[in-house]
């Protein structure tokens, strides 16, 4: 089902009762999620993502907007009128009850002609466990249950009624570092084999990345960009985005536009077509630095710390009087990493990993290399 | 490794023999006291050992009366004390403005000393040569017929006395489960609301198994406390209990070692392991009772 979200403000009042100015949790949020998609809520702690969703799912209402699941408004119905399954971010299973019984609890609920028999709940429980293969485990308590397998019954519970969207709240961050890739991959899988148009919140940019067709980064209760993953790691609209996707984080140095090069310290780093002159931030991906011997033209030569040998790649940290940060991290090849004796390292810039953002608003500046 | 052996004795010994002179050998006293017949504190003597003093408590028609009281009131008190404090705690984790006034005025009683609360109930019961207490001027308010609820029949006193040991237990009650409503965590409720749970199903299925070590916990201690019951009989019926009929089992032990100056301590000793015996029944009965039904 398509969920449209229009201008949502979510307003809390201030927990300190001298402030009278209200919290705002959600700003005027705007957007479009497509049916049958798989979508990341992500942003860091207290961006207003869980409350978005909590939206979504009627547990809050707006003070103002409106939700539109398909062509229904849905603003002010209850969350059991809305078809929504919602996973919490710590299960909340009810801890007496058996898998089964858990899975069974909202069948429960159906009354009138919808009511099932024993023998139907019991099919659809089999049937939910085995989509999310627990179907072994329906006689246990959630307590004998590893965190993984507990998850899975939080997500076969809301996946019984055949809800027509699935909410999940931070599903991965009570995993382990392995089950987490594991888990992921199956949510995955999940959201393919029933189509159920997804939400999932997190603050795990990777974790968003990896399996959703479409993330929404928001910060301070404001939609920053919405896009597929890859386009919006590749273009980041503001110094934000491109901070908050990607890891190790992109580098981002006090830098200078001037006659046509972008400047670093003193040293002109890249040619480019514009010839304003602004002070801007330079962000350059981990991945965009290339080992230069120091010979070349538009080279960044930075103070070595210390290089991390990683197999595949290897991690070159260094330190530049410019930068923002404490230190540099660059991944380089380990193929091509020759002489690190010296005290100096330099580099050259691939043009498509290095970004402009304005000093002041930290908006992307969009340029040409020349 | 002997050394050490000895040590872990050494440092258990002030609490060893602490407990020892002042639990264990009363105890045991108290069980050989039992077998010895007329023994007298006095004398130090006694007539024989026995099954005597058993059968002449089993027979005395005050210990008689003392147990039935005892039964009756364990038996209407603790149930609805437990069910009127969960009705209550509900009531008060879901209301917001005033909770804490509220909180307030149902712990009151628990602060109270229970001769106050006595001379409140007085004032509220008893009647005297000015009044008949405020319950009767509401009995007659509405038309009915004054009640001696202090020295009159067995039921009227029988209702103060329940309505006392019920209202003395509830603060207890009510703070117990408040906390415990409080501790079930708010996700369980947004889970249930999402799937659209009725709020009897959520309290049947939910809170209620989530505190229900609670519930059970106060239920054994209601019991073995109620069966413990004295004090706030005296300080509704003053210390004749006998004679006013509502002597509690307790209290016969008491009026056995303390009353006719001296005292009949094999008489106390046989009472008071029958006590023993029936709260250790009713609790162990509890606690199975209770491993069925508390989850996890």
């Amino acid at each position: 089902m398509k969920i449209v979200l229009d201008h949502l403000t979510k307003r809390f009042p201030n927990r300190n009762k001298k402030i009278k100015e209200d919290v705002i949790a959600v700003d005027d949020v705007t957007f479009e999620i497509p049916d049958g998609k798989l979508i990341g809520l992500l942003g860091p702690s207290g961006c207003g993502k869980s409350t978005t969703l909590n939206l979504i799912s009627g547990l809050e209402t707006p003070s103002a907007g409106r939700i539109f699941f398909g062509d229904l408004d849905v603003t002010v119905l209850a969350p059991e009128n809305r078809g929504v399954g919602l996973v919490f971010q710590n299960y909340a299973l009810y801890p007496h009850l058996t898998v089964e019984q858990n899975i069974t609890f909202p069948l429960g609920n159906l009354r009138g002609k919808d009511k099932l028999t024993k023998e139907q709940m019991h099919d659809k429980a089999v049937e939910a466990a085995k989509l999310v293969q627990i179907d072994q485990l329906l006689e246990r308590k959630p307590s004998e249950l590893s965190g993984g397998q507990q998850q899975r019954v939080a997500i076969a519970r809301a996946l019984v009624k055949t809800p027509s969207v699935l909410l999940l709240d931070e599903p991965l961050s009570n995993l382990d570092a392995r089950l987490r890739l594991q888990t992921r991959e199956e949510l995955s899988r999940i959201q393919k084999s029933t189509g159920i148009t997804t939400i999932f919140v997190t603050h795990d940019q990777e974790e968003a990345m990896s399996i959703s067709d479409m993330i929404v980064v928001m910060k301070d209760g404001a939609i920053h960009q919405i896009g597929k993953p890859q386009e919006v790691y590749d273009s980041p609209v503001n110094l934000f985005v491109a901070k908050f996707l990607g890891t190790p984080p992109i580098n981002v140095f006090n830098g200078e536009m001037r006659d046509g090069k972008v400047f670093i310290g003193e040293e002109a780093v890249l040619n480019i077509k514009s010839t304003e002159n602004r002070k801007v931030y330079v962000g350059i991906r981990p991945e965009g630095f290339v080992l230069a011997s120091g010979k070349e033209a538009n080279v960044l030569t930075c103070d070595l710390v210390r290089v991390e040998v990683m197999g595949r790649d290897t991690s070159v940290v260094s330190k530049h009087a410019a930068y923002t940060g404490a230190t540099i991290r660059s991944i380089i090849p380990s193929e091509d990493v020759a002489d690190t004796s010296s005290d100096k390292v330099h580099f050259t810039l691939k043009p498509k990993k290095v970004y402009l953002f304005d000093a002041e608003t930290e908006e992307t500046i969009d340029f040409e290399v020349r | 490794m002997k050394q050490n052996k000895y040590k872990g004795w050494l440092y258990l010994l002030p609490a060893i023999l602490f407990l020892g002179v002042f639990m264990v050998y009363p105890l045991i006293d108290v069980v050989v006291y039992s077998f010895e017949e007329g023994f007298s504190f006095v004398t130090q003597t006694k007539v024989g050992t026995g099954l005597y003093n058993f059968r002449y408590v089993l027979h005395d028609t005050y210990f008689v009366q003392a147990l039935k009281n005892t039964f009756i009131i364990v038996i209407i008190t603790v149930p609805f004390s437990t069910a009127l404090a969960l009705l209550i705690s509900l009531a008060l984790s879901s209301i917001k403005p005033l909770r804490n006034m509220f909180q307030t005025i149902y712990f009151l009683p628990y602060v109270t000393n229970t001769l106050a609360v006595g001379l409140v109930f007085m004032v509220l019961f008893k009647k005297t040569e000015y009044s008949d207490g405020m319950v009767n001027l509401l009995i007659k308010a509405f038309g009915g017929e004054a009640v001696d609820f202090i020295d009159g029949p067995y039921w009227a006193k029988m209702f103060v006395m329940c309505l006392y040991t019920i209202w003395i237990v509830l603060p207890f009650k009510i703070l117990i489960l408040t906390s415990a409503l409080a501790s079930v965590k708010e996700d369980y409720y947004k889970a249930a609301r999402v799937d659209g749970t009725r709020p009897a199903r959520i309290f049947f299925r939910i809170t209620l198994p989530m505190i229900s070590p609670m519930i059970f916990y106060l239920i054994i201690t209601g019991f073995i406390g109620a069966f413990k019951a004295y004090s706030d009989e005296v300080a509704l019926f003053g210390t004749d209990l006998n004679a006013a009929g509502m002597n509690t089992m307790v209290g016969y032990v008491y009026d056995m070692l303390y009353g006719n100056s001296g005292g009949y301590p094999s008489f106390a000793s046989a009472a008071a392991l029958i006590l023993f015996a029936v709260v250790f029944t009713i609790t162990c009965i509890n606690l199975m009772a209770s491993k069925k039904n508390v989850h996890y």
